[in-house]
């Protein structure tokens, strides 16, 4: 039990998807212009994730114990398949979502979250039940990270920067000080 | 014949001049430089992110990492660009991310070969190529729609463009972070490291101070270029 909190605790906080281990830069950069929509995209993100580390383990048990070899490309035809199969979810259900996603629902499929989270799995030899807890814990890291990012740029969005830092320059300091931020979860857990 | 890919629709964040969908009337060799220089993938276009800092604390890793990307942007960009008259538009997508995958493995198994230790210290990030924007950006918008020799040209640039910035974030980081250049010490026994650099903050921090240069410098060039022609005519 000890175990499957101290992969939750330690995929969210300690070592955080985004600002620790730089999985998934490209939405995170990308879409966190506004908090609904970044919160929004995390939960999806999570929702694929999840979907990811069952089929990962699926693929792992039953399918690739002969072949490593075939892991990269079997990994990523699996994901590009999830990834197609939420879209056409959301897009049934949640038009308003669909529309501002936009491009970066698609991109979900090359985002190397979904992708890294499937290596570690493997690498790290997760059961079916830590994969799921590490699945949950990356996701929601995912989104903690995109929402605290959206809501400093919604900030700095009405504040008087100079010209040079206007771009992605002042976006990429922020990152650096949320990423020092986490850093302070370092060491967390080893005690107990 | 082909038809206006979403992709095409929304640029890279922070791209300057920069228009996806037009392949430019230009030779292979301006193919290469553009990748190199003015459409650089990390410092312009903002793509690939996660291994432009995931791996660059040391020279070496960067360099490999470059390289590693390199092969499979040339390799990917060949096949895409021979076989673009026979994917079909629907699939194309699919087949894209298979072609750079099966080169994203032989890239890995090349590098288990000849340089196991980097191989470990990448850990994930190699099998991770095939998830970096980069390349499948570049299959479809370029490689697809021009010839075998552009588009190898085309990876090549972009590949070398990606190792020059890698390279020069991996060698900030090192020397700051660690005091040495590809495991040399540089600096006496007294020179205390800046741990800050090696960590991931280290990493955010020098990609940002390197976007403010290249923002700065582009800021001084439109600044000259508007003070230019007021001098002219003020000397005639």
């Amino acid at each position: 039990m000890r175990d499957l909190s101290w992969i939750f605790i330690s995929t969210m906080l300690v070592n955080n998807f985004t600002l620790v281990m730089f999985l998934g830069l490209c939405s995170f950069f990308g879409v966190t212009g506004k908090v609904e929509t970044a919160w929004r995209l995390g939960l999806a993100n999570t929702f694929v994730l999840v979907l990811t580390a069952v089929s990962v383990w699926v693929l792992n048990t039953f399918v690739l114990a002969q072949t490593p070899y075939l892991r990269t490309i079997a990994f990523i035809v699996v994901i590009a398949s999830v990834v197609q199969i939420v879209e056409m979810a959301v897009k049934k259900y949640l038009p308003v979502l669909f529309r501002q996603l936009g491009i970066y629902l698609p991109l979900i499929t090359t985002n190397c979250a979904i992708l890294g989270l499937a290596l570690f799995q493997t690498s790290r030899g997760y059961t079916f039940v830590e994969g799921l807890v590490f699945a949950l814990g990356a996701g929601l890291g995912l989104t903690v990270a995109l929402s605290l990012m959206a809501s400093i740029r919604e900030r700095t969005e009405l504040s008087d920067v100079p010209a040079v830092a206007r771009r992605m320059g002042l976006v990429l300091v922020i990152a650096s000080c949320l990423s020092m931020a986490f850093m302070g979860f370092a060491g967390m857990g080893t005690a107990g | 014949m082909t038809s206006v890919p979403v992709a095409e629709a929304a640029p890279a964040p922070g791209a300057q001049e920069f228009i996806p969908g037009a392949p430019p009337p230009a030779s292979a060799i301006a193919d290469i430089w553009r990748g190199i220089g003015r459409e650089n993938p990390v410092l312009v276009q903002l793509l690939g992110m996660c291994p432009t800092m995931a791996v660059t604390n040391v020279l070496a890793n960067g360099l490999a990492m470059g390289l590693a990307t390199t092969f499979v942007l040339v390799g990917s960009g060949l096949f895409v660009s021979l076989f673009r008259k026979y994917i079909a538009n629907e699939v194309r997508i699919t087949s894209y991310i298979l072609i750079i995958a099966t080169f994203v493995t032989l890239a890995d198994m090349l590098l288990a070969a000849t340089f196991p230790d980097i191989r470990k210290a990448l850990g994930p990030f190699i099998p991770l190529i095939v998830a970096n924007c980069l390349l499948l950006g570049r299959a479809e918008a370029f490689a697809a729609k021009v010839p075998v020799k552009r588009a190898v040209a085309d990876g090549l640039g972009m590949g070398l463009g990606f190792t020059l910035s890698l390279s020069m974030l991996s060698t900030i980081r090192e020397v700051l972070g660690k005091g040495s250049i590809l495991g040399h010490p540089l600096f006496g026994p007294r020179f205390e490291p800046w741990v800050f650099m090696m960590l991931p903050p280290g990493g955010f921090l020098a990609l940002g101070i390197a976007l403010l240069g290249v923002a700065y410098v582009g800021e001084l060039r439109k600044r000259r270029a508007r003070r230019a022609p007021v001098a002219g005519r003020v000397a005639a």
